[in-house]
């Protein structure tokens, strides 16, 4: 078992990559804050309050276009759902070292990226370890914003564009091991893959939100994969590969 | 300077609270270790097909150029494949996004 503090600074290290990306994703979602008539200060709030990029994209489009507050609360939460799906993965890897208050708090940080490293971390969920990708991911996370709002030429939009792959490749790092030991996550996630290129580009399935999609495409091949190729307790232990960077 | 519009912070509120519960009622209120092999196998499944289906395609269109993205993408498929750490694999990918803008 690691120290606290070794998973910790763990932690720190994994979030940087997770840091550099949301810096990007947040500036220009700053930027679309200030289209909508939202002050820097207001945006950075928001984004403290978020941490999310879909849903603060289509609330601050929303709020620049004057819609009910019953609308602004439902978009987000089909946009959102999909944390519901997070959450509960998380929570099975959750165990009596994670306190209630521990929930509490990490709650308002399950970000595509965080779960995306958390759960990939090990059979147990590490609080600790998931306190140092926050400790750098969301500073990044509300700064970005404020900056984007306040100013949308700071950054050279060579550096931006390049900085927007970073989740992406962090995403990659994290699906990749594992699909090479296991022939079945490297289908599931070809299938998804392909999926998605449909939902994206196909007329009737591009109408639907990318949030949307998302959950129907991980609902329908997560349980198509589960019925087919079930996971007994031990071969899931043996090939949840660890994050280690 | 602040011309605050008194709403704002409502929207934003809202966005907030609704955006916190569905994060947070899995996380507290779902404690029990789930038995049945079918929910466990999909919750296994879950994080690999959403982490794929928000990478792929939206990967190509993040950048300045289809071109430069995929160049990324492939950059990080190939590095996280020869086990690369994901620091490497990230910021491989930003590096070759950069390199092959700098020729479009």
């Amino acid at each position: 078992m690691k120290s606290d503090k070794s998973s910790f600074y763990r932690g720190i290290k994994n979030g940087i990559p997770v840091a550099l990306g949301y810096l990007a994703v947040s500036f220009t979602l700053g930027i679309a804050a200030r289209k909508a008539g939202i002050t820097p200060f207001q945006a950075m709030v928001a984004s403290l309050l978020n941490h999310t990029s879909a849903g603060e994209f289509a609330a601050f489009s929303l709020i620049g276009a004057g819609v009910t507050y019953l609308e602004v609360a439902l978009t987000t939460l089909v946009l959102n759902m999909r944390y519901v799906l997070m959450s509960c993965a998380l929570s099975q890897r959750a165990g009596d070292n994670v306190s209630v208050k521990d929930r509490l708090i990490i709650s308002n940080f399950i970000t595509d990226e965080i779960f995306g490293l958390s759960v990939m971390s090990g059979d147990r969920l590490d609080p600790k370890y998931m306190y140092g990708i926050i400790a750098v991911a969301s500073p990044a996370w509300i700064l970005g914003t404020y900056l984007g709002a306040l100013s949308g030429g700071i950054m050279p939009a060579s550096i931006l564009s390049a900085m927007n792959v970073a989740l992406y490749g962090m995403f990659i790092a994290v699906i990749v091991p594992p699909a090479k030991k296991d022939k079945t996550i490297a289908l599931v996630i070809a299938i998804s893959m392909v999926s998605s290129l449909l939902f994206s580009y196909l007329p009737g399935l591009r109408e639907i939100s990318s949030g949307m999609a998302i959950i129907i495409l991980t609902v329908v091949i997560s349980l198509a994969a589960a019925i087919l190729f079930p996971v007994e307790g031990r071969k899931k232990e043996k090939e949840v590969v660890r994050c280690e960077a | 300077m602040f011309a605050v519009k008194p709403n704002v912070y409502i929207y934003i509120l809202i966005a907030a609270g609704v955006t916190y519960l569905i994060r947070m009622l899995p996380l507290v209120l779902v404690r029990k270790e789930i038995q049945n092999t079918t929910v466990k196998s999909f919750l296994y499944y879950v994080p690999y097909v959403t982490l794929s289906v928000m990478t792929f395609p939206a990967i190509l269109t993040a950048t300045n150029s289809v071109i430069s993205a995929a160049g990324g993408f492939a950059a990080a498929v190939i590095i996280a494949f020869r086990g690369g750490s994901l620091f490497k694999v990230a910021l491989g990918a930003c590096a070759a996004v950069f390199i092959l803008e700098l020729f479009l």
